[in-house]
């Protein structure tokens, strides 16, 4: 069903797509689509997430103790959490989220984190990203030693990261590529002009510096592009525009990852959970971060249609907050957080971990949720599973992991 | 990004190599060099001026910026900047009272508050890229940028908005070669920051607040019932010791206790410009055991005896030496650099200026392998192509719109480690692509830099003032060895009408 406007758009498109683009082999869509297949999208809440309010113990008596004017209430009640078993609840505002958890394709894996006891977000952070808690020295992101191992040659678009940096996670070795969040992604840029990207092209080709980050800009635009347009032809569903932020990221990504299929892996850093002050409880502060978190999930989820279910999208945050409310409706830094694995291959409706309660003494260092699974035995568990990386190529990518005897069994097969 | 990695390596190797063998800088290198690198690289003229002036004494005169009058023009303009000149206080004053009419929901207060906040957002970038770009103190500035991204605070966060302004006045600009307890005490006191990272909430765990206060902002202050431990962190995870600093989870708790009280009231603040506050109601009062100190009951002494601890301890020497080193040198700054940096800190008690100097006449500053060694940030890119373009800029918006799209958008680092300064951090597919893209609009004379942001929104994006096309013959005469023969060439070999984007868009351009 094609309408005229999207046939013009068509004719006026096809002589872009035949242009030769140089050495890279990116034009051969399709030959690697299987190595592809298998996507990874990792959601990084920047700023330390309070865990204990998005999946909420309610179930605890000590939960209401420790957090009288912030935890949440107990379902059923205004402004009340979500049941998931009976013990845990779901922040309301992720409401969203309830038809995955209901269709089980949304775990949690509780109590998880970092071994590396920091309350420095910006240690935490890195150690997460270079998934080698402890250790500083670490160039290289786990996204970037992923691409390594991962069999299939490796294009531009890949490993996309959404946003104007390039993450630490996806620092390294094998190449990467970032885009503008939202629709200034897939415009056109002054280079798509021949005589001014051809000058660019001359000048940049000698730069020992700089080279291969041009090339690599230049060839996942190329990409990025055709991936886009693609979808503009396809989906005359277009649907509602969406709020800004990450939803609207959410959408924009679907849709390339499902028109471009050599994007494998994608990256997403959204910022604002530092709440030491007034974070709130069903609603207020941190129920406005979750919201749209929760929609771009969905959104993400619903976009990516057939592709979900060879998808694997893990949301994560550098460390959790304090137990205990502080002096000011907010919370401090803490431990233990949750994790939240979503995708068709996730065995979901279900709080994974190894919960050991908010008692006075199960506190680590007494105010903080103990960490007891390695966030990295996560991480590994969806590389082992879904992405079948073998025992060698895991210790690659997650080198000194203590072998985890955890039964964390949220993968499916 | 495969280039950091390799990069970074190889610089480490090729220092102690180089910086014996290779061949000595030339005059104009040299002046360059500092050019970039106490500034925001060269306007026309700058390269000879200097080298008649002598680097030296260039040096020296930066490092004491009160013997370098500033044009009239600038004087001029940033007399103009009603925002820039009104206390905390006036300012806090107008943003509150458009915040709490507009709350109420009609058009017209919502578009009285866009005004308002508009104006403020505004006149406090225009203040800072007039300086940045047309500054004769030019160290100055580059110290203004480094210490509040040191310190820094978000805008975006509440009553910051109206206060970042006088933050960066008052706190930041008077102590940025001066002392850094007093820098600091400063910080430390002012409302952005007790604001930004939550010390104006904290208290004694037994606090127990007025009851019968009504008033809005007080009436958030009444929720301020125990500790908060936000800014007692960061104050010595960032602004002083460093994360391996060594301090413990204690050491946090027991400085947030001794900071109990330190905080403002927005009320007075509006009033009476008061912008700081030690409240001995909300003080703890019990003793403290803080880094190895016992601290008694001392009132406001307590923080004033953490900040002169902090302040000349050594792990905070280590800490802004290497900033300092990393920000001045290179990315990753040798040992022994910042262990005399460190040296000269603790034995000047902490005398900005003079670590400074040491560092400018250090032999790894002028080493030809530091040269062009530190990839731009987007806003020592965005300024640097401004000043060798001498464009005429009375409309700062464009260049505000593309930090954003690069990634710095000004005053908008939300965390409060600010924006890093090194290569691995900005260097990516995207962003030279964007940067591109401006040197190219930059160039053609296609953004609307010379038109007054006026009434008629509308229009304001509208390149309405035809601005001249840049020449590139004049650009490489300005920036010299800035951009080399190689480049040079390659330029030579395209239209015309490109040459000048070719300059600003150049990997030569894209680092200092």
């Amino acid at each position: 069903m094609m309408n005229r406007r999207n046939l013009l758009k068509m004719m006026a498109m096809t002589g872009s797509l035949v242009i030769p683009v140089g050495r890279q082999a990116w034009a051969a869509v399709g030959d690697d689509s299987t190595a592809t297949k298998r996507k990874l999208v990792v959601v990084m809440l920047r700023g330390a997430a309070d865990g204990l309010n998005v999946v909420a113990p309610y179930g605890d008596a000590n939960y209401a103790r420790l957090r009288p004017t912030i935890g949440l209430a107990r379902p059923g009640q205004d402004g009340g959490v979500l049941d998931l078993d009976g013990y845990f609840g779901l922040h309301p505002a992720l409401a969203s989220l309830q038809p995955l958890w209901e269709q089980k394709k949304l775990a949690f894996i509780h109590a998880s984190g970092s071994p590396d006891a920091t309350r420095s977000h910006f240690d935490a952070q890195d150690y997460l990203e270079s998934g080698t808690p402890g250790r500083k020295s670490t160039q290289d992101g786990w996204l970037n030693r992923l691409l390594t191992v991962l069999p299939g040659t490796t294009s531009p678009t890949r490993a996309i990261s959404v946003g104007p940096l390039m993450p630490r996670i996806l620092t390294g070795r094998a190449p990467a590529t970032n885009l503008a969040a939202g629709a200034a992604g897939t415009k056109e840029s002054i280079l798509d002009r021949p005589k001014i990207g051809s000058a660019f092209d001359q000048m940049y080709q000698s730069s020992d510096k700089f080279a291969s980050t041009y090339q690599e800009g230049r060839d996942a635009h190329k990409e990025v592009m055709t991936a886009s347009m693609k979808d503009e032809m396809r989906a005359a569903d277009g649907g509602a525009p969406l709020p800004n932020g990450f939803p609207n990221d959410a959408a924009h990504l679907a849709k390339l990852m499902r028109n471009d299929p050599k994007i494998q892996i994608a990256f997403v850093a959204l910022g604002g959970w530092d709440t030491h002050a007034y974070q709130g409880n069903g609603k207020g502060q941190l129920a406005n971060r979750l919201a749209p978190l929760g929609q771009g999930l969905a959104t993400l989820a619903q976009g990516l249609g057939p592709v979900f279910d060879d998808t694997i999208i893990v949301v994560m945050s550098e460390f959790g907050r304090t137990a205990r409310q502080n002096g000011n409706g907010g919370t401090d830094h803490g431990h233990g957080n949750v994790m939240w694995v979503l995708g068709g291959g996730v065995a979901g409706g279900k709080v994974y971990g190894d919960w050991q309660g908010l008692g006075d003494g199960q506190l680590h260092e007494g105010r903080d949720l103990p960490v007891t699974t390695d966030f990295r035995s996560v991480l590994a568990k969806v590389s082992e599973r879904h992405l079948r990386l073998s025992d060698q190529q895991l210790m690659q990518v997650f080198p000194e992991m203590p072998i985890s005897k955890a039964g964390l069994n949220f993968m499916l097969g | 990004m495969k280039l950091p990695i390799r990069l970074a390596a190889f610089a480490i190797l090729s220092i102690s190599a180089w910086a014996t063998t290779a061949a000595p800088l030339s005059g104009d290198q040299q002046a360059l060099h500092v050019l970039d690198r106490l500034g925001y690289g060269p306007k026309p003229g700058d390269i000879e001026r200097v080298k008649q002036m002598g680097i030296d004494r260039y040096i020296d005169a930066q490092l004491e910026p009160e013997t370098i009058p500033l044009p009239a023009a600038l004087t001029q303009r940033l007399s103009m900047l009603e925002t820039s000149n009104e206390s905390a206080g006036e300012v806090l004053a107008e943003f509150l009272a458009v915040r709490k009419v507009a709350n109420d929901g009609d058009e017209a207060a919502k578009q009285k508050r866009r005004e308002v906040v508009g104006k403020i957002v505004e006149q406090n970038a225009e203040a800072r890229l007039a300086r940045a770009i047309d500054s004769p103190r030019q160290l100055e500035e580059v110290m203004v940028d480094f210490w509040f991204n040191h310190f820094n605070v978000f805008a975006g966060k509440g009553l910051d908005r109206a206060l970042v302004g006088s933050y960066e006045r008052d706190a930041i600009r008077p102590y940025v070669l001066g002392s850094f307890r007093d820098l600091l005490g400063a910080t430390a006191k002012h409302p952005a920051m007790l604001f930004y990272l939550d010390n104006w909430l904290s208290t004694s765990a037994d606090y127990q607040p007025p009851q019968l206060r009504r008033n809005a902002a007080q009436g958030q202050k009444a929720k301020a019932t125990g500790l908060n431990e936000n800014y007692a962190r960061e104050l010595m995870e960032l602004h002083t010791l460093g994360v391996d600093g060594g301090y413990s989870q204690k050491d946090v708790t027991e400085l947030a206790r001794m900071l109990t009280g330190w905080t403002f009231e927005p009320r007075d603040l509006v009033r009476n410009n008061h912008t700081f506050r030690f409240d001995a109601q909300r003080h703890d009062m019990g003793d403290k055991e803080w880094l190895g100190h016992h601290i008694g009951a001392q009132g406001q002494g307590e923080g004033e005896f953490a900040l002169d601890v902090l302040a000349m301890h050594p792990s905070t020497a280590h800490h802004l030496s290497y900033e300092l080193a990393q920000y001045f040198v290179q990315d990753n700054p040798s040992p022994e650099l910042v262990e005399r940096l460190s040296k000269r800190y603790l034995a000047t008690n902490g005398n900005i200026r003079e670590v400074l100097r040491t560092l400018f006449h250090s032999p790894e500053f002028m080493a030809s392998a530091n040269v062009g060694a530190k990839f731009k940030t987007p806003y020592q890119f965005v300024i640097s192509a401004a000043r060798a373009s001498q464009a005429p800029i009375t409309n700062v918006r464009p260049l505000l719109g593309v930090l954003n799209q690069l990634g710095m958008p000004l005053y908008g680092a939300q965390t409060p480690d600010g924006y890093k300064n090194t290569q691995a951090a900005w260097l990516n597919p995207d962003a030279l692509t964007r940067r591109i893209t401006f040197a190219t609009a930059l160039a053609a004379g296609r953004l609307p830099l010379n038109k007054m942001p006026g009434n008629d929104d509308k229009a304001a994006g509208a390149p309405a003032v035809a601005a001249q096309p840049l020449d590139a013959v004049m650009l490489l005469n300005t920036l010299g060895p800035a951009i080399s023969g190689k480049t040079r060439a390659t330029i030579d070999n395209n239209p015309q009408a490109l040459r000048a984007a070719m300059v600003l868009g150049s990997p030569d351009f894209m680092q200092r």
